[in-house]
């Protein structure tokens, strides 16, 4: 009897809903699995982007400190100018023998023999040889300075800098080594007289290129970028959110505007070297703009980032909800006026973020540039656009192909400069976009 | 239907309004989407200062016929309008009328709530700005603030005109809505269900205001609640798949059709 009951008792029990397997478990296992991949994924990214920044970083933070040698420099006339003749010829102000008063500041803080050449060439190798130009803009600048004794800074020669700030290995024999036993002797007595100091690099970003690691910086390959990014924003914004705004709100849907919107994705997929190409042709070749200018690198980018900005307005002229257009036409607003007070002031922050990525994209750009002879060895500012110019990136790739110790780390420097740029871009992205963005 | 009652219903109905004239004239109206007809041949005509329901069950053509009454239409891809539609003597879809102006004169109030992501006030003074319809700022305020006025919701939102229309309540922004389409002071208002988005006591709200702006403007409302027809029409518009079954006086309509379909959808057998 009592089997009875009991065993009706769970057939009861276990019909009951609920008890039913629907595969709860399963699913959540499921969720779980997928969201222990996401973290993985995230973790590896996260992994990687910290040996990049690492690697640049310690690399390159040395970048921004320059050994310098604050010797009392003597502006001797009998070196400068022995005939005194700087007041009919300043051009003998630019010429004059500016090394030989560095020579006699060094030998003599050291304490060297005149005429103990070897040692009078080791000395003098400690000195960049940007030191020339150094005094001789003193000295063109001012004038008096000449007959006067004053301390200046000199910029140390690279691998004396990279001795200094402990990148050399001293172990290895002297023979092969850059830095001789003599001058890191030198170095400790200059060291301990207080001349030879480490000071913030301003040199990284004011100078122009140079062989000489020391004299080397990024200044002219940043105002290169600079007009490139101006020349883009001025002509790819207006462009690409005139085009999108036709190719969205007026151009008829047909096979001719479809074809056109194929292109467009397509281009933003061309390979970047191939708008180098283009350029060459269309901008130097046919047009004969001057090559390594800066103008005709701003037009290939332009041309590069404009499917980019199309794109990216066109997807946001197509989130702004319809009913608002229908709210303005309804009311009497031309399509005009609808498009301009109601639908590209709520495309805005999508119209931005994909203008300030295009640019950020432009910027970081290099392939392109080589091919329209950016990848040149310009050592003055370039006044215009027009002039030869260099741009961050290619100044990289430059610098990257050098052997010198201090050309390493001047490479992981302007990446480090060149990162901070695109940050801050990317951040102006993401204020602009919280500044516009507005609830509908 | 039998052409003797429908003669019978007209002279009957002709005596009742009392020969209001009509406003809008819809004559052998037929629209197309591509190749699918979505209306078959309309004759259906708008009395001044009357308010006109049109029903009938989904997909009937009832909001398609009202599209044509602005010219909504054509901002739709592959929509073409055949017919005739006169709003006082202009055909409105003679190539020399603008649309621009016909919208100006014929408003539209919307299914779900879209005031623009702007203030109250901006909502309301865009209209009669981009028409020139104010010679100052002063005169716009006016304008602001008679318009919300007639719209009922002046006194709800008279503290915070400079907010945002898109913080208030759905029926408040349904109201916003309306307050900025007769801020352009239309002749005609259409309404494409304008309550199914809210709940019955905004409804309520609104319905009482289309009593009230009756007085003022011809108004043409698309409903799918058929004691909303009932509650705020005099004339009341039955469509079936694309046909219109049956016009005629509300009262009428709901106590004695003319056509058994009306009877069987008012009835709720179908639809």
């Amino acid at each position: 009897m009592s089997d009875v009951t009991s065993s009706a008792f769970q057939a009861q029990a276990s019909a009951r809903p609920g008890r039913r397997d629907i595969g709860i478990a399963k699913r959540y296992a499921a969720e779980r699995r997928f969201r222990a991949y996401g973290v993985a994924a995230i973790l590896t990214g996260v992994f990687f982007l910290a040996v990049l920044l690492w690697t640049v970083v310690s690399n390159g933070y040395t970048a921004f400190l320059q050994t310098t040698i604050t010797l009392p420099i003597t502006f001797s006339e009998k070196v400068i100018d022995p005939k005194n003749e700087r007041a009919d010829n300043p051009q003998k102000l630019m010429a004059a023998n500016y090394p030989l008063l560095v020579r006699d500041a060094l030998i003599q803080e050291l304490g060297i023999d005149a005429n103990d050449r070897a040692k009078v060439k080791l000395a003098t190798d400690m000195i960049s040889a940007s030191a020339r130009t150094q005094l001789r803009d003193i000295v063109v600048a001012n004038p008096q300075v000449i007959g006067q004794t004053l301390p200046v800074a000199i910029l140390a020669e690279g691998n004396i800098d990279s001795a200094n700030k402990g990148q050399i290995d001293l172990k290895a024999d002297e023979a092969n080594r850059k830095v001789k036993n003599q001058q890191l002797a030198w170095m400790d007595q200059l060291r301990e007289k207080g001349a030879l100091t480490k000071q913030f690099n301003t040199g990284l970003f004011t100078f122009g290129a140079s062989s000489r690691p020391e004299a080397a910086g990024i200044g002219v390959a940043a105002l290169g970028s600079f007009y490139m990014m101006l020349i883009v924003l001025v002509l790819a914004l207006p462009i690409g959110v005139a085009a999108s705004i036709y190719l969205e709100e007026f151009a008829p849907k047909n096979r001719f505007t479809d074809l056109i919107e194929v292109n467009i994705n397509n281009l933003a997929a061309v390979p970047s070297i191939v708008y180098g190409l283009l350029g060459l042709a269309i901008f130097i070749n046919f047009a004969g703009l001057p090559r390594s200018a800066s103008l005709v690198g701003g037009l290939v980018l332009t041309l590069m980032t404009l499917p980019t900005i199309i794109i990216a307005t066109r997807a946001a002229l197509k989130a702004v909800p319809p009913s608002i257009r229908a709210a303005a036409l309804g009311l009497g607003a031309s399509k005009m006026q609808t498009i301009f007070h109601h639908v590209l002031p709520l495309a805005m922050p999508g119209i931005l973020t994909g203008t300030i990525i295009g640019l950020a994209h432009a910027l970081g750009e290099t392939a392109p540039l080589l091919l329209i002879g950016m990848v040149a060895f310009v050592v003055d500012y370039p006044g215009s656009p027009l002039e030869p110019s260099t741009a961050l990136p290619v100044q990289i790739y430059m610098w990257a192909n050098e052997a010198e110790r201090a050309f390493v780390e001047r490479t992981s420097g302007a990446i480090m400069v060149l990162l901070v740029f695109l940050i801050v871009m990317n951040l102006g992205a993401i204020l602009l976009r919280r500044r516009f963005e507005r609830r509908w | 239907m039998n052409m003797m009652t429908e003669a019978a219903v007209e002279k009957a109905l002709d005596q009742k309004m009392n020969a209001v004239p009509y406003k809008m004239i819809g004559k052998d109206v037929s629209v197309f989407y591509g190749e699918k007809r979505a209306l078959f041949d309309v004759n259906l005509n708008i009395r001044e200062n009357t308010v006109t329901a049109l029903i009938g069950p989904s997909g009937c053509g009832k909001s398609t016929f009202l599209r044509t009454l602005n010219r909504m239409n054509d901002t739709i891809d592959h929509c073409r309008v055949t017919g005739k539609i006169t709003l006082d003597t202009d055909d409105i879809y003679d190539p020399q009328i603008d649309v621009v102006e016909l919208r100006a004169r014929v408003g539209m109030v919307f299914q779900k709530p879209n005031p623009f992501p702007k203030t109250i006030w901006e909502n309301v003074a865009y209209g009669p700005k981009i028409h020139g319809l104010a010679r100052s700022r002063a005169d716009l305020d006016t304008i602001v603030e008679q318009s919300l006025q007639k719209a009922g919701l002046f006194n709800e939102v008279k503290d915070r005109l400079h907010e945002a229309g898109t913080g208030l309540s759905g029926g408040q922004q349904q109201r916003l809505c309306i307050a900025r389409a007769i801020a352009v002071s239309p002749e005609v208002i259409l309404m494409d269900e304008p309550c199914s988005a809210l709940d019955p006591i905004a409804t309520a709200k609104v319905e009482e205001l289309i009593h009230e702006l009756r007085a003022n403007f011809t108004i043409v409302i698309v409903t799918h609640s058929m004691q909303q027809a009932a509650r705020v029409s005099q004339r009341t518009a039955m469509f079936h798949l694309g046909h219109l079954v049956e016009e005629n006086d509300t009262d009428k309509m709901f106590t004695n059709p003319d056509d058994q379909r009306t009877q069987d959808y008012i009835m709720g057998r179908f639809g």
